[in-house]
């Protein structure tokens, strides 16, 4: 960590509501408190156990001159006497004193939400945590996560993570954390998958990928796998029908810059690129085939078909032969 | 019945105003109903029951768009008119507009939102019907898809449809591909109805004088509509809807290659979107708002923590009911944008054939020659055929946008 150079300011905001991002941003501002004052008095509360008069007694000038630091948390929450007297504070914060306002960005009343306005005119530092919604932003988030951790991950490898972890930072975290500390080198999809066997996501797309290349065997070996795991019929035909669509996708759009594409197609690039690979041996005929395949097989598996192991085992074979046959029978 | 019979062959056995007019053909149903009504307003003021022209239940069928609900509400209000005199079903007075409107006091308008009618709710249906009606005439109760009912409904109107109170009367309505899923033990106990298709120029008629439409507006309207008044009238009404036809029309001659199928499927399935989201925003807003209200949101003091939880429940309740309502819309809105595109295949056809039959989309002819002129029969007909399958896999909850895209793979390739 380099070094603090300036003393802290004497405001901080911490704002957004991505709870894992906003825990760690107050748990490092803290740290480098106490690197700046090691003997700091650290006071912890919420908005609503505050009265005027408590602020007043923290943040008064103390008779033995010691540094404090009050963390204000869930200020959002604040009452309008509070938020006044914050808002008081602000104009004329006291010498030794670091408050730190924890908000999450929303707020019950206009005067609560109005907090992180006045604390930035007054000149707080301001750490930002927006909750995370952005499909590029959690990737970068998994990245990173695995970087700090001390490990290195590629894009497909990322992309397989979330798949089988899901959108949860707080779980993506602690998974990233978990995959570097068990293998040495750097992380791709298929040591991400074989971690993550037992998901139900991940062994679906297993099948898929190995029916849109014409690997009659691999699929259906996979399928076996993840039907004997459990693995919900329906999160399989959801993988197959994507995987037949993604072909379809990509191959009518014909060559170029795969970033350009991915744009345009509505997936990453690194799928983008994947899904290249696939393509090799379909042809039109042969889509439209597999296309109606997995759009039957998705009515059968609701509840159309007696047996719907059996309804995706066909479904597996129809569109691995589709690929493998090339040209439709006219 | 003789009666009846007798004026459907002589004279106009039906008035052709007041609630009447509501109607787009089907006069020897109405003829059928009039005289129920007539026997009907005769045993209120005291008379006998008219010789069996009137009866305590009717399964009115017919194809899509024949106006089933309609003819029901009609006829109701021709049971609640208050006015006196030989013409039952004025259309002015309070019982003939409270009627009309779905807000009669007598009347009870069953229409399945979500998927299927609950036994509960069909339980207190049949209590309410067997009272006597507030009015004094009948009480009526309509069930607008009574081939929905599930089989614990069923069995609920059963027993009521067996043993019907003295001024009960059921409607019930059903299209007619579909009335063997009305349970026979039902079916039986009804006097059935059979609607016809209102032909183009009794369409456009209706539109013309009953709605105000410009003529030739109303010509169009009723050449493209397919015999289903309501559509005739939407798009009469709507430069909406005229446009979302245009756009599903276009796709046949649009598709040149696969990026196209996806294009086109997406297109469709926005549009079914919004059109669901659109039809039930305001309505899902005010029934929460009414539920809140009727729960008592926001008391305070002792069991209140109790009652919260039980609105709370309520209200999850009703999300999942508004929730498979915005389903039903987006089904229907797709639906329709397949119906026009099957009558379009069916056009095709019968060009390549060279039969003399009015198409369904004369404003696209020019297309639809083209389109016989380069396609094989062969391949229409798996074309026409890949839209009727996408039509059973939506209605077998197939995820619209993989059935769609199938389809529009096929209407590509032929
Ligand atoms: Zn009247």
């Amino acid at each position: 960590m380099p070094p603090q150079p300036a003393p802290p300011a004497p405001l901080q905001l911490i704002l957004g509501d991505e709870e894992l991002l906003v825990e760690r941003a107050t748990r490092e501002t803290l740290r480098q408190l106490r690197v700046a004052e090691p003997m700091a008095e650290l006071t912890r509360l919420r908005a609503t156990e505050l009265t005027p008069p408590h602020l007043a007694e923290l943040v008064s000038p103390s008779l033995f001159a010691e540094a404090r630091v009050v963390v204000l948390e869930a200020a959002q929450e604040a009452g309008a006497e509070i938020c006044e007297a914050v808002a008081a504070y602000c104009r004329a914060p006291a010498e030794g004193v670091v408050l730190v306002v924890v908000h999450s960005g929303g707020g019950r009343s206009k005067l609560a939400k109005q907090l992180p306005a006045t604390l930035r005119s007054a000149g707080a530092e301001v750490t930002e945590c927006p909750k995370v919604t952005k499909a590029s932003d959690r990737e970068a988030f998994v990245r990173n996560e695995v970087r700090v951790a001390g490990g290195r991950i590629d894009a497909a490898g990322v992309h397989a993570l979330i798949e089988a972890v899901g959108s949860d930072l707080r779980e993506l975290a602690s998974a990233a954390a978990q995959l570097v500390s068990d293998h040495d080198g750097p992380l791709d999809e298929a040591t991400v998958r074989r971690y993550h066997r037992g998901r139900a996501e991940v062994t679906g797309f297993a099948v898929a990928e190995r029916a849109v290349v014409g690997d009659v065997p691999g699929a259906l070996e996979a399928l076996r796998w993840a039907l004997s795991l459990g693995v919900p019929h329906v999160l399989v035909a959801d993988a197959l029908a994507d995987a037949v669509r993604s072909v379809a996708l990509v191959r009518g759009a014909g060559g170029g810059d795969p970033f350009r594409l991915a744009g345009q197609l509505g997936m990453p690039p690194w799928k983008v690129k994947k899904v290249r690979n696939q393509i090799r041996g379909w042809e039109d005929d042969s889509l439209v085939r597999a296309m109606r395949v997995v759009a039957t097989l998705n009515g059968e598996v609701k509840g159309q078909a007696a047996d719907a192991s059996y309804a995706l085992e066909r479904a597996v074979l129809e569109v691995a032969r589709a690929q493998r046959a090339g040209q439709r029978a006219r | 019945m003789t009666g009846s019979v007798e004026a459907v062959l002589g004279q106009p056995a039906v008035p052709t105003t007041g609630v009447w007019a509501e109607v787009v053909g089907q006069r020897s149903v109405l003829a059928e109903l009039y005289a129920a009504a007539v026997a009907a307003a005769g045993a209120v003021s005291g008379g006998g029951t008219g010789g069996g022209a009137m009866t305590h239940a009717w399964l009115l069928t017919g194809p899509p768009g024949s106006g089933q609900t309609t003819v029901a509400r009609v006829f109701a209000a021709a049971l609640q008119c208050v006015v006196p005199g030989p013409v039952p079903g004025c259309g002015a007075c309070q019982g003939c507009r409270t009627a009309l409107a779905g807000t009669h006091a007598d009347l009870r308008i069953v229409a399945p939102d979500g998927l299927s009618i609950s036994v509960a709710e069909m339980r207190a249906l049949v209590q309410t019907a067997a009272r006597r009606p507030t009015a004094g005439r009948w009480q009526v109760v309509l069930v607008e898809d009574a081939d929905r009912l599930t089989e614990g409904a069923a069995n609920a109107l059963l027993k009521a449809v067996e043993e019907p109170a003295e001024r009960t009367v059921f409607l019930l309505c059903a299209p007619s591909d579909h009335p063997d899923d009305v349970p026979v033990t039902i079916r039986s106990r009804c006097r059935p109805l059979a609607l016809g298709t209102p032909r183009p120029a009794e369409i456009a008629r209706a539109l013309r004088d009953h709605d105000g439409v410009d003529p030739e507006l109303a010509d169009w309207a009723a050449s493209v509509c397919g015999g289903h008044v309501e559509r005739a009238r939407r798009l009469a009404a709507d430069e909406a809807a005229r446009q979302r036809r245009a756009a599903v029309l276009a796709i046949p001659t649009a598709l040149h290659r696969s990026a196209d199928v996806f294009r086109c499927a997406d297109e469709l399935v926005k549009a079914a979107e919004t059109d669901a989201v659109e039809a039930n925003e305001i309505r899902n807003e005010e029934e929460k708002e009414a539920l809140r209200t009727a729960m008592g949101a926001g008391g305070t003091g002792k069991g209140t923590a109790a009652a919260t939880r039980g609105a709370n429940a309520a209200v999850r309740e009703l999300e999942k009911r508004q929730k498979s309502r915005t389903t039903r819309t987006q089904r229907d809105s797709l639906d329709q944008a397949l119906i026009d595109l099957t009558a379009f295949y069916r056009d095709v056809l019968v060009l390549s054939a060279g039969a003399a039959v009015p198409l369904n989309h004369p404003d696209r002819e020019a297309d639809s020659r083209s389109a016989a002129a380069r396609w094989t029969p062969e391949s229409t007909l798996r074309r026409l055929e890949s839209v009727l399958e996408c039509r059973d896999a939506l209605a077998a909850n197939v995820k619209p946008r993989i059935a769609v895209e199938a389809m529009l793979m096929v209407l590509w390739r032929g």
